[in-house]
């Protein structure tokens, strides 16, 4: 009942609001559809018994995981949207009135891929989240947003056709013990696990790791990532990258989990860490002197989800160390892109260069925005220095020394590239802001400032509900 | 029965061949049109033995895939043609004669790869899997070798049939909404293309991608 009520009330309130065009009713009809899903979601971690049971709908520790971390998110972006949407208005007169519906309807859909228990249902809810969001990347009727948008439906449409032929392949592979129930559930795929024909459990991880790696955004598969983040607005973006990335991902871990279950982890893991590691060496190459602050942090997204994908690909305790990231990465980049919102509002550019002095002008925005770079740069006492270390020291553990050491090489490449960026970003005198320097306004700082709390606080202890359902979800994923 | 399927794979194998040879817009359009109604059916003739209970499935799935991918989304495309005001697709990355050699080419790679994938179980008829791998190459050719936006949407659709082909060996193990969901996040799909088609028009004066190639690094 609460998984219905999760995933058709957004769906009904985009529905109502995409009808009735009044601002004030949109923007309070999405904090209660904010609230709510955050209220059922903290319901579900409540409720001890199992709720994985049903061939459709379920929820498991990994899908309550990125349930959670989709409810967070939203829940802040929500709230940072009011302050955005009043004071930006006049920049999309068209498109106003369909951004809150699309908002909700983009929670829907990222809801059902973290509740389905059906390998095609969820095929069909990631595809759903995708045309849900390529209007909110269009929000600024711009000729650069056009394309962000275009570029951004095509190869995530086609990266998911493909992810539907792995998903079909799995089918076939299942049709091969026909004692057990057919079809494309989750449970009973892994129930069948060891009879499964191994060549098609390799092909269809590989067309699932390429088509939902695209939506990943796995290099060399990115290419849309960093368009449609830096052209869409900063809440879409903070949703992009926080809580969408996150939906593909758990596409990939499904797979995973039936790699695992045929004896196949091996080979899964293999391919993990291949795109795990061209991705962190991608995204460091373009991180080094990127010149728009929005693709960093886009390209930093890209480094990110490298960074899980070798977590997983290593096994073992890294996989622990790969879910926690996921859990960092998410708070911080959200808070990120919400703080490049505020950036972007007080200095109308988003051209690295032509942003200075931003601790002087918005001493909170300024100071948050290189505290957060230093948490997702992985520097200690906050939560991603954590996770990283996990996985850099599962590498030194199992004795693969050399992953261990380029691990680190690529990752230090990156973070020097983006402190080159954000660093004279905060420093020095304001010159070329829009708009003078003024009392900050509570709910463009609070929503990103609360993230970061909670990543500071998860760089210090990881709390013991948390850390229970990260355990439960690595064992999900045999390690 | 067989040989009925067969002679249906392979007038889709001409239909891909048709489209990755022709410029001209209306064209591609009506052979994806031409392809839905073939695909459509697929399904009666290769489950010719069902109960009636499986026939029922397989009726609504026929008569599904006929009315969307026979029906709306050709005419969803046909009028992104006309708004959009372009007959033809004049420079394309790569040309038509090189990519109708490719086209032979890729038919030959989807026949050698279904050749290293048997079925575990053997289904309908052994030239489904061939047929489809050839299908979504082609589709792929398509895509990367066009410029207009609405020849990149054909060489989707293009790949979505083959995928939608190598389905057809499931049909029985699949419930029927989650094939309809498949069909509708498809019409969707295409629909919110069509849109963006609409405004690329309006904004580009033209809908060659060419225009739309100024976010870079």
């Amino acid at each position: 009942m609460r998984l219905y009520l999760l995933l058709g009330l957004p769906a009904a309130t985009g529905v109502i609001t995409f009808f009735v065009r009044r601002v004030r009713f949109q923007l309070t009809a999405l904090l209660a559809s904010a609230v709510i899903h955050a209220g059922l979601t903290t319901s579900l971690w409540l409720s001890a018994g199992d709720l994985s049971s049903g061939s459709f709908l379920g929820v498991d520790a990994a899908g309550l995981l990125f349930l959670s971390l989709t409810s967070i998110v939203f829940f802040a972006v929500s709230f940072y949207s009011i302050q955005y949407l009043l004071r930006g208005t006049h920049d999309a007169p068209s498109g106003l009135y369909r951004f809150v519906p699309n908002l909700l309807w983009f929670l829907s859909a990222m809801t059902l891929v973290t509740v389905s228990r059906n390998m095609a249902l969820m095929w069909a809810a990631i595809e759903a989240t995708t045309l849900a969001s390529a209007p909110l990347i269009y929000f600024y009727r711009r000729r650069s947003a056009l394309e962000a948008a275009w570029k951004y439906l095509l190869i995530c449409s086609v990266g998911i056709a493909v992810a539907l032929l792995g998903t079909f392949f799995l089918g076939v592979a299942a049709s091969a013990s026909p004692a057990d129930s057919p079809g494309l559930s989750l449970t009973a795929l892994i129930n069948a696990g060891p009879r499964l024909p191994r060549l098609w459990v390799d092909v269809a991880f590989l067309l699932a790791l390429v088509g939902y790696g695209t939506k990943m955004g796995l290099a060399p598969l990115h290419t849309w990532l960093p368009d449609a983040h830096s052209q869409a607005p900063s809440p879409v973006s903070a949703l992009l990258s926080g809580a969408l990335l996150n939906c593909a991902f758990l596409g990939i871990l499904r797979f995973y989990q039936v790699c695992v279950a045929a004896g196949e982890g091996a080979f899964a893991r293999s391919m993990l860490l291949v795109m795990g590691f061209v991705s962190i060496g991608v995204a460091a190459a373009f991180l080094v002197g990127q010149k728009d602050y929005k693709r960093l942090l886009a390209y930093s997204s890209v480094e990110n989800m490298g960074i899980i994908a070798i977590g997983i690909g290593l096994g073992g305790s890294a996989i622990y160390g790969a879910m926690l990231h996921a859990v960092n990465h998410s708070l911080c980049k959200a808070g990120l892109f919400m703080l490049a919102g505020n950036v972007l509002h007080a200095f109308g550019t988003t051209s690295a260069q032509n942003v200075r002095g931003l601790v002087r002008h918005s001493p909170m925005t300024g100071t948050m925005l290189v505290v957060a770079f230093l948490a997702i740069g992985g520097t200690p006492p906050f939560g991603p220095f954590v996770s990283e270390f996990t996985i850099f020291s599962a590498t030194i553990r199992g004795g693969q020394l050399w992953l261990g050491a380029l691990f680190l090489a690529l990752l230090a490449v990156a973070s020097l590239g983006m402190a080159g960026v954000i660093l004279p970003m905060a420093q020095g005198t304001p010159a070329n802001a829009v708009s003078p320097p003024r009392k900050e306004a509570t709910l463009s700082i609070a929503p990103p400032f609360v993230l970061i709390v909670m990543i500071l606080i998860l760089g210090m202890y990881v709390p013991a509900a948390l850390d229970d359902l990260l355990s439960r979800t690595v064992m999900l994923l045999g390690g | 029965m067989t040989s009925l399927s067969a002679l249906l794979l392979l007038a889709i194998i001409v239909t891909d061949l048709y489209i990755i040879s022709t410029g001209r817009l209306g064209s591609c359009i009506r052979a994806t049109a031409l392809q839905g109604v073939l695909l459509a059916l697929l399904p009666p003739v290769i489950y010719a033995d069902s109960t009636a209970e499986q026939w029922f499935h397989i009726g609504l799935m026929s008569v599904g895939t006929l009315v969307l991918k026979a029906g709306v989304i050709p005419w969803l495309l046909a009028r992104a043609m006309r708004e959009a005001n372009v007959r033809r697709e004049t420079e394309p990355f790569v040309s038509l004669h090189v990519s109708v050699v490719l086209g032979a080419l890729l038919v030959a790679l989807g026949f050698w790869m279904g050749k290293r994938l048997p079925l575990p179980v053997p289904i309908g008829s052994p030239l489904l899997v061939p047929a489809s791998l050839a299908t979504i190459l082609m589709g792929f050719l398509v895509l990367v070798g066009r410029k207009m936006a609405i020849a990149q949407v054909v060489g989707y659709l293009v790949l979505e049939n083959g995928v939608f082909i190598f389905g057809l060996t499931l049909a029985r193990a699949l419930p029927f909404v989650i094939e309809l969901g498949v069909l509708l996040d498809l019409l969707v799909g295409v629909f919110v293309m069509g849109i963006a088609i609409h405004h690329i028009s309006r904004e580009f004066d033209d809908i060659d991608t060419d225009a739309l190639a100024s976010l870079r690094d």
